[in-house]
């Protein structure tokens, strides 16, 4: 394969494997596979934004679930307002519910957007274990808040009847919401490649490595890596919404410290810093609860045990076992 | 101070703890010269550049750089302000290449780190310039080479390339020629001697050849304070530094 690396061709059959995928399902007549199919594109794209900040730029953050959950509680709460004809609130105007994907979207990337820049500002002051710590904390902060706050489901959560619609797609048909989380999916890779390639990739990338050359160099750390954790941010929330919409349901475990664990599970099983280590983590992840969950309650514990492995002998997650070490220029 | 002062240093201290790393320095950088800063290990010398940098804050004292005080800036701040500077124990980006190392210089002289889309691989506007400050320290052959590979003196010579790319109005350079061939210091010793016209360079360097045949001033840093400036002739015939520092050397 010349001038196609092993990591691309490896990207490529994925793709083309997921693009096909509703076909062979249907043709198998496992219609349920496709939602299965789903959530590997949408837990795809959260674990992409956490990619961002964590492989990119080295932001360990263990709190990505407050992004996620705020996106799917962003869901939540339009839709909730649309189902029963009532406003979110009306003064000092009035701000009625949705129940229309793209701005359900666009208010979860902006509110997950607004939450990074406030956990950013406060937690990027630190780093190692204290950052560890001060992110967790936070999305832990947003966890018992909504458990607490009874105005939308408390612990229970909020259901939503009827799935969201976009415009000229059948979004009740599981292929065409599938197709539109690819996209979305899609869509956040070409993304964070970009922004790998770019001026401000290489800013971020030298953050992670060298602050003290960056900041000699007279580019300010503080602000590269505040802008890449929002950035991030606004990915996970918008995987949220997804997710959300996919489940018909949102409630406080999207926000808990389980589900941060779980997307840096899958960036770190795919490979950390890899383009589609998040894509890889996902497949690996839900393959593995579908065949295990099935037959044992500790499918998990089975997974950490991959996981374990993937950490102890190969750096670049699965990516790295299959395509070898990241290059480098 | 005349407009011929770049950088003014007045009455810095700086403790670490009961030690005085720097003792109530003043001294000064002047357009076109090359201020040799010398003194025994531990003297300080690195203390005091890392201050100016704003990478160490200042118990008290002012550094005023082309008529500011540089008071409340940070590192980044000071970079940018035309404060180029390379470290005693080089301080780079060791996954990326000699060239992108440079190109990062690029951008951030340009203003432009807050670009996401261009892809930075051949991009023109950053690596013709990137690779002009390569040539110029003599590194351009190299320039693909991932820096974690380079040499000690590559390496030293990256650093200086990246400090070129700022194009700052002042050069602070902390042992530039350690860990340089004889070859390559010669070369280096070549460089510096026109690059003072292009600005000044406060120069600390423990090889003595190097500093006398280039200085025009030389300071004496002995426990954190200056004991002597003057010319080389000076400095070399100075009792009180021959005791402290040259000794036997002399
Ligand atoms: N961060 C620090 N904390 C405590 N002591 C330090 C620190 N940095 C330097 N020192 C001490 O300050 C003195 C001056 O160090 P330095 O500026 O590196 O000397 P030089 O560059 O002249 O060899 C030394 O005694 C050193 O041990
Ligand atoms: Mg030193």
């Amino acid at each position: 394969m010349p001038n196609l690396s092993r990591e691309t061709f490896l990207n490529i059959i994925i793709s083309l494997g997921l693009l096909v995928f509703p076909f062979i399902a249907t043709a198998m007549d496992e219609p349920f596979y496709i939602t299965l199919a789903t959530r590997v594109a949408i837990l795809s794209l959260a674990a992409v934004g956490l990619n961002l900040a964590l492989g990119t730029g080295g932001l360990v953050s263990f709190g990505h679930a407050a992004f996620f959950g705020i996106g799917g509680y962003a869901m939540g709460i339009l839709a909730s307002h649309a189902q029963t004809y009532t406003p979110i609130f009306t003064w000092p105007f009035v701000i009625e519910g949705t129940n229309q994907m793209l701005i359900i979207w666009l208010v979860a990337i902006v509110m997950s957007g607004i939450a990074a820049l406030f956990i950013g500002l406060l937690s990027l002051r630190t780093s190692g274990v204290y950052f560890i710590m001060i992110t967790l904390a936070f999305a832990q902060m947003i966890y018992y808040f909504m458990i607490s706050w009874p105005t939308y489901g408390g612990e229970d959560g909020l259901s939503i009847y009827v799935r969201n619609q976009f415009p000229g797609v059948n979004t009740l048909d599981p292929s065409s919401f599938f197709y539109i989380c690819l996209a979305l999916m899609f869509a956040g890779l070409g993304l964070s490649a970009m922004i790998k390639n770019s001026r401000f990739g290489a800013a971020l990338q030298a953050a992670r490595q060298n602050e003290e050359r960056l900041a000699a160099t007279g580019i300010r750390p503080f602000n590269i890596k505040l802008t890449a954790f929002v950035i991030s941010g606004m990915i996970t929330g918008l995987a949220g919404a997804l997710m959300a919409d996919l489940n018909r349901f949102v409630s406080p475990t999207m926000l808990s410290w389980h589900m941060s664990g779980e997307i840096m599970v899958l960036v770190i099983l795919g490979g950390v810093g890899r383009l589609y280590g998040p894509v890889v983590g996902a497949l690996i992840f839900i393959i593995f609860e579908f065949i295990f969950g099935g037959m044992t309650e500790f499918w998990q514990f089975y997974l950490g045990l991959v996981l374990l492995g993937v950490v102890l002998f190969a750096r670049g997650g699965a990516i790295g076992l299959l395509a070898g070490k990241a290059r480098h220029d | 101070m005349t407009d011929q002062t770049v950088l003014q240093i007045q009455n810095l201290n700086k403790n670490f703890g009961a030690l005085k790393a720097t003792d109530d320095v003043t001294l000064d950088l002047k357009k076109g010269e090359i201020h040799a800063l010398i003194g025994p290990n531990g003297a300080g010398k690195s203390t005091l550049i890392k201050q100016i940098c704003g990478q160490l804050s200042s118990d008290s004292g002012k550094v005023i750089f082309n008529g500011k005080d540089l008071a409340g800036m940070d590192v980044a701040d000071r970079a940018k302000a035309g404060l180029g500077r390379t470290f005693q124990v080089s301080s780079l980006v060791m996954e990326f290449s000699a060239l992108r190392n440079v190109m990062l210089a690029v951008q951030s002289k340009l203003g432009t780190s807050y670009r996401f889309f261009k892809n930075v691989r051949g991009d023109n506007n950053l690596t013709e310039p990137a690779m002009a400050a390569l040539k110029r320290v003599n590194l351009e052959e190299r320039a693909h080479i991932m820096t974690a590979e380079l040499s000690h003196g590559e390496r030293r010579q990256l650093e200086i390339a990246m400090a070129l790319a700022l194009d700052p109005k002042a050069f602070l350079l902390d042992e530039p020629m350690a860990g340089m061939g004889p070859e390559g210091s010669k070369k280096l010793i070549g460089f510096l001697d026109e690059l003072r016209h292009e600005a000044p360079i406060l120069l600390i360097e423990h090889d003595m050849d190097a500093v006398f045949s280039l200085a025009d001033r030389i300071s004496v840093l002995v426990y954190g304070r200056v004991i002597a400036t003057g010319s080389v002739e000076d400095i070399r015939n100075n009792p009180a530094v021959r005791e402290a520092y040259l000794g036997s050397a002399a």
